[in-house]
């Protein structure tokens, strides 16, 4: 990391969702395996992608993450048959809506990594770090409008009214 | 969050920070890793964080119960390897002190930060996130009890060749019952097919038909040949499988397997199945000679009677000799509802139909010929008595070409190695080369000979003087290059094309007989059987184990095994070897007698269900369904398998995921975003 540049490069961190079957065990072989990747990401595992609520990407963005990365099985490998393929609509939804939030769709990256794919895990998590760092820092919690995440933040609609 | 605060929870969590020799220590600093835990996270509930060499080894596991004791630890995190290694291990050490094994979690800082980093700081920096993440998570985490079902103790084997049997054998041999469904009409698989099996050259139907033999007269094994398993539901130790059983115009009851009617039948058609497609069967036919059981099948789409509208010949009904008639016209699809514990799928292999490499000729030049045909024609029943003959079957080749890896290590076709042609191939030649005294060719890319005793064959095949040619085969052709060579070789030579790598020179050699060594590929229909019970296929279709080197024979579901070449291909020492593994699975899982499941299941809470429906449509194992009196939806607990989508998509929020609850996952991501560079690092 040091270069000749007075100036830290920004590091970017970002969240990655993974799913218990495919790809969290990509990541167990790109470490088995030795496959050296950017430190920027922190993954959390869940049993299937398809548990990934949207809710968790904005949490995590709003949170401080500049960027989330999902990973699931390959379309048709899916360890709970078909489930994978319910992430990927809810991606394509979310990319859209972020996009009317003025964030970049870039940010939220989806992917498939079978559990012997290692090394393109490792690889699409490097990718995705550049891409993440060109676009710069997110930075949603020093924004100035608050986002509520969790449903109990939100007051109760006879506190509002009262 | 200031350090010094007071906790913010009653919980008292242990943190314990594994070196695991230098895998970890090497690149992380554990013992600032440990620092962190109990300063900066002091205020959630972390009482003390210790660093050990080896947490899993029995004294770092004692060390953990100890404080458990001493310190009344409320929930522990371990930081070490990933939780598919060891999360049971240190649920174990919970467990025997007292904590419910589900207030532990164990954080992979190893196969996520030590080994796939190298900067020291920046890992050091993202093992204290991974475990703030973790100690956030667990103070979410909820007391679990593990889903106890119990174990039905009759199997269902799919698949009757040499893994099917195998396995059926062995569960059998314990004293468990045995259901093994087969496809075809006869028990056997690829294996009966063949002639002699390498490296030992003993005949292939010398050792399986006394296997055969054994499945077919066993007691307790229940044969559904000519069947297929329709629909699979339930889950493990408690399976219920609809078995389809084609009709066979053979009462199985009545039936002694005498054979006239097969002799008696005048319709004689091309065997493509058994044989290969060079030699013939009746319309009502045995798959082979020692077809188990010892039953004909008749074909309807062959038989003078169905062809003709039925009517006409019943040449076999006629001649039957039993009383009464075993011939069943009339006979119609049959369905059986078995209740089982667990499945064996030994489903098998399809051969790699040759013609889809046009430049070899398959099909289109009469002497070029598969290995399988080939298998045949050495197999002294098969349809040459043994010999070795030309399309024509009479003439001996004098020049034989055997080119490997035909549809196999090929990215146009299948990149996968079939593991068992180069042996096959070896024995091809020396079998030829007995039997005619040819010149043998053998055209190959990497000869693999790994197996046992199979290496001292190959050198056994060079010192039979067999050529060996180290290139992939260009061409096949009948078309001589000049009237020179065509009068120099004869009429109807084949011509193989091929760059000689070793000798860095364009080859043209002429032979009368091609062998494509065709590879195994997945079966046609993996994919919809997959779905069937319930398992995935890899992209190139085979199906995918659990673990591929740690559990090979299990797969994704509980209670589906995989046996022989449907994870991959096998030779038949590795097919039967995955038989008796995968029968020793399901017998440990029969003496078990009920088996703990992971409690991740979702389930609804009726009083924030607002009936919307969305979740019902979601499953792909049907576990949601809607109580129309109520207006809310409900799972059954029993099928669901725990993946989450409906709980994520629940808009009341009313669907909870035990074992990865919300407020899990949200409590994870605040607290794997809470120690970063932005906020000021713990000295």
């Amino acid at each position: 990391m040091s270069t000749a540049s007075t100036q830290t490069p920004f590091e970017p961190v970002i969240i990655g969702f993974t799913c218990n079957w495919c790809s969290y065990r990509a990541a167990d072989l790109a470490g088995t395996a030795r496959i050296k990747y950017p430190p920027n990401v922190r993954l959390i595992r869940v049993m299937c992608s398809g548990r990934i609520d949207p809710t968790f990407v904005l949490k995590a963005l709003s949170e401080g993450a500049d960027g989330v990365l999902i990973a699931g099985c390959h379309p048709g490998e899916c360890h709970y048959l078909e489930q994978n393929y319910k992430a990927l609509r809810r991606h394509r939804l979310l990319q859209k809506t972020l996009a009317q939030f003025g964030i970049e769709p870039a940010r939220v990256r989806l992917t498939w990594a079978s559990a012997a794919e290692g090394a393109l895990f490792a690889a699409e998590i490097a990718a995705m770090v550049d891409e993440v760092r060109q676009l710069g820092p997110l930075n949603w919690p020093a924004r100035p409008v608050p986002v509520a995440t969790a449903p109990a933040e939100i007051p109760k609609l006879s506190e509002v009214a009262a | 969050m200031a350090s010094d605060s007071k906790p913010e929870t009653q919980e008292r969590i242990g943190v314990y920070v594994c070196h695991c020799g230098t895998n970890i220590a090497g690149v992380v600093d554990v013992e600032s890793v440990a620092k962190f835990a109990t300063e900066a996270l002091k205020d959630r509930g972390v009482v003390l964080a210790r660093d050990y060499t080896f947490m899993c080894s029995v004294a770092g596991q004692e060390l953990i119960e100890q404080d458990i004791h001493a310190q009344q630890l409320t929930r522990v995190v371990v930081a070490a390897c990933s939780p598919h290694l060891h999360e049971k291990t240190f649920r174990g050490v919970c467990e025997r002190s007292g904590v419910n094994p589900y207030l532990s979690e164990l954080a992979s800082i190893r196969e996520q930060v030590a080994w796939v980093h190298t900067d020291k700081t920046a890992a050091t920096a993202k093992a204290k996130a991974i475990v703030s993440g973790t100690v956030e998570r667990v103070l979410k985490n909820d007391p679990l009890e593990a889903i106890r079902v119990p174990i039905d103790a009759q199997t269902l084997v799919v698949g009757g060749g040499i893994a099917g049997i195998q396995a059926a054998l062995e569960v059998a041999e314990a004293g468990y019952d045995v259901f093994l469904v087969e496809r075809e009409a006869s028990l056997g698989g690829h294996m009966a097919q063949f002639d002699k099996t390498f490296p030992t050259l003993d005949c292939a139907a010398c050792i399986l038909t006394p296997k055969m033999a054994a499945a077919g007269s066993h007691p307790k094994i229940h044969l559904f040949t000519w069947s297929e398993v329709e629909k699979v539901e339930g889950y493990v130790g408690n399976y219920t499988v609809t078995v389809k059983k084609k009709p066979r115009y053979v009462d199985e009851e009545i039936c002694t397997g005498c054979g006239i009617c097969v002799e008696k039948c005048p319709i004689m058609v091309v065997d493509d199945k058994f044989e290969a497609g060079i030699g013939y069967r009746k319309a009502i036919y045995w798959p082979f000679a020692q077809a188990v059981p010892n039953l004909p099948v008749l074909d309807t789409e062959t038989c003078t009677y169905y062809v003709g509208g039925k009517g006409g010949c019943k040449a076999c009904e006629k001649f039957c000799p039993t009383v009464p008639n075993a011939i069943k016209f009339d006979q119609t699809e049959e369905r059986v509802t078995l209740r089982v514990g667990n499945i064996v799928l030994a489903t098998g292999w399809d051969l790699f139909d040759a013609r889809r490499i046009p430049q070899y000729g398959y099909g289109r030049l009469p002497n070029v010929f598969t290995n399988l045909e080939l298998e045949r024609m050495c197999n002294a029943a098969g349809p040459t008595g043994g010999k070795v003959v030309l399309r024509d079957g009479q003439t001996a080749p004098r020049r034989v070409g055997i080119v490997h890896c035909v549809g196999s290590r090929d990215r146009n076709y299948n990149r996968h190695c079939s593991a068992i042609c180069c042996m096959q191939s070896l024995k091809t030649a020396h079998l030829v080369k007995e039997r005619t005294g040819a010149e043998v060719y053998n055209f190959y890319i990497d000869i693999r000979t790994p197996g046992k005793e199979y290496d001292e064959f190959y050198q056994r095949i060079l010192d039979d003087g067999v050529h060996f040619v180290r290139g992939k085969v260009a061409e096949v052709t009948d078309i001589p290059l000049d009237p020179a060579e065509a009068s120099r070789n004869g009429a109807g030579t084949l011509y193989i094309q091929v760059e000689d790598t070793l000798a860095g020179m364009q080859r043209r050699i002429p032979v009368d007989m091609v062998v494509l060594a065709s590879g195994l590929e997945p079966r046609r229909d993996s994919s919809e059987v997959g779905k069937t019970f319930g398992i995935a296929c890899s992209s190139n279709g085979w199906f995918i184990e659990k673990h591929a080197k740690m559990d090979p024979i299990a797969t994704m579901t509980e209670g589906v095994f995989v046996a022989g070449c449907a994870g991959g291909p096998k030779d038949i020492p590795a097919s039967v070897s995955q038989g008796s593994a995968a029968a020793a699975r399901v017998l440990n899982y029969i003496r078990q007698g009920e088996l703990a499941l992971e409690p991740v299941r979702a389930s609804v809470l009726e009083e924030q269900c607002s009936g919307c429906r969305i979740c019902n449509g979601l499953c792909p194992f049907n576990a949601i369904s809607f109580i129309a009196e109520r207006k809310v939806s409900e799972i059954n607990a029993a099928l669901c398998q725990g993946c989450g989508t409906c709980v994520a998509a629940c808009p009341a929020g009313a669907i909870q995921g035990t074992g990865f609850s919300n407020e899990q996952l949200f409590a994870q991501i605040e607290g794997l975003l809470r120690d970063f560079s932005r906020e000021p690092e713990v000295v």
